[in-house]
């Protein structure tokens, strides 16, 4: 048996769990933009995580931890999605199979480094990865992944590996489909109060949350020696912020997108300027990234000083942002 | 970011993928642009690949010069570390670091290599060979 949605539209996206939200709504006629989905569940944020080691990096993210985006939909949409973990990858391949027959869009959690058709330098051993499955053709499903452009395909063997890959957030075979959709309108109430809450994250009293987090960054970088590991470090950071699918600077112009259609939903005009303003804090963060890759290419000096400096500033106008859009949602 | 400047010098870590990219159109309105990436993002992606790489190939000289075992190399060659490798194998980091003693890792029980084979995606008879 082949079962295969038909009438499923596969998008490209910046970012792979707003993209799966945002493709899974869609295909069940909520009209939901990547963007809005992102602004919707307030999954706008920065953290500096020492204690969590990547390759011996720490983690630093520009946005909230994963499944935030998903559980993000429930209350806007009363939405209740349904979670599926398997202890044996036999049951969690028969499970995919069944909800495809029953010609469902399933999402997945799996692993970036199984899947065949990432480029090569991509394959990173990263566990969080978001991708949809909407049929099967053969041994082949067929699979809507957000960050590419075009549907892709991706043998079962393959599959079940990237789906059970272990180590740290280990998938074990995560699968979801939503029940039930309570409401297919985005409000402005629930507009206003996801602002608010991207508000609170970011200007918050945890040390290493929000902006907060960006100066206790920029203390760390300021104090980096002229080594290998330095170098690899600030490369780190950059990394987090312009390669791992964030649509640029770290999700920055993502969330400029979603106050554009915030202002639309709820009347705000004042909205619509700030995207504007968030899209220059954007600029600002891609020049962060700029200067630091030329310092790795040795193109100029390494200044640590001048990089610290350039996020203490990035944290100052975030400040002012955050601020500003307080008073304009109030 | 503009429409016009989103970036599209090529990054051939993207092989013949086109990344999504949120940028301001003429009209003021944030659109998602496909980007073929930038000389950034191929410099510090090509910087994280190398480094990986570079341990793979050092870890291939000392295993050919008998002073670590071939597991060594797999395991970078993977992309991954002694911490990783111990979170995927289910097996203790310091009995990974006595695995990489030649002698001893000649010597492993089937059931130990079936684990590392397991974890590292390889054929068994694959970890005691080098490229």
């Amino acid at each position: 048996m082949n079962p295969t949605n038909t009438n499923f539209h596969h998008r490209h996206a910046a970012h792979c769990e707003s993209g799966v939200a945002s493709s899974m709504m869609s295909h069940h006629a909520v009209n939901l933009s990547e963007a809005m989905a992102f602004g919707l569940s307030s999954a706008l944020s920065f953290a500096y995580l020492p204690f969590i080691r990547l390759t011996g990096f720490p983690l630093i993210a520009y946005r909230m931890p994963p499944k935030f985006i998903l559980k993000g939909m429930k209350k806007p949409f009363q939405t209740h999605f349904r979670f599926e973990t398997f202890r044996h990858p036999d049951a969690g391949m028969r499970r995919l199979d069944e909800l495809l027959a029953q010609g469902k869009v399933v999402g997945l959690q799996t692993s970036v480094f199984w899947l065949p058709y990432f480029p090569e330098d991509m394959r990173f051993h990263f566990n969080a990865h978001n991708l949809l499955v909407y049929g099967k053709e053969g041994d082949d499903y067929l699979i809507s992944d957000p960050v590419t452009e075009l549907p892709q395909r991706c043998a079962s063997a393959d599959l079940q590996r990237a789906r059970f890959a272990k180590g740290a957030l280990a998938p074990k075979g995560l699968l979801y489909y939503p029940e039930s959709i309570g409401r297919t309108e985005v409000s402005a109430e629930a507009v206003r109060n996801a602002i608010k809450k991207t508000v609170r994250i970011m200007l918050g009293p945890i040390p290493i949350v929000g902006v907060r987090g960006m100066r206790m960054l920029a203390n760390k970088v300021a104090k980096l020696d002229h080594s290998e590991h330095s170098l690899n470090y600030v490369g780190h950071i950059v990394r987090m912020q312009e390669e791992i699918g964030t649509g640029g600077a770290g999700f920055r112009f993502l969330y400029a997108a979603f106050l554009q259609e915030a202002a639309q939903i709820t009347g705000i005009a004042e909205l619509a300027v700030l995207s504007e303003r968030l899209n220059e804090i954007g600029d600002g963060w891609r020049e962060f990234a700029l200067q630091a890759a030329r310092m790795i290419k040795g193109r100029e000096a390494f200044d640590p000083t001048r990089l610290a400096g350039m996020l203490r500033t990035q944290a100052e106008r975030e400040t002012e942002f955050f601020r500003t859009l307080k008073h304009a949602v109030a | 970011m503009d429409v016009n400047n989103v970036p599209q010098e090529g990054n051939r870590t993207l092989g013949n993928h086109r990344k999504a990219l949120y940028a301001k159109a003429a009209d003021g309105k944030m659109v998602i642009v496909p980007s073929r990436g930038s000389e950034v993002d191929e410099t510090v992606t090509m910087q994280a690949v190398d480094r990986m790489n570079a341990l793979a190939e050092d870890a291939r000289a000392r295993a050919l010069a008998g002073n670590t075992s071939p597991l060594e190399y797999w395991m970078y060659a993977r992309r991954m570390d002694v911490a990783l490798l111990s979170q995927i194998s289910g097996i203790w980091q310091w009995r990974i670091r006595r695995h990489f003693h030649p002698h001893r890792f000649l010597h492993l029980s089937p059931r130990l290599l079936a684990s590392y084979a397991e974890a590292l995606g390889l054929p068994p008879a694959q970890l005691h060979t080098l490229p």
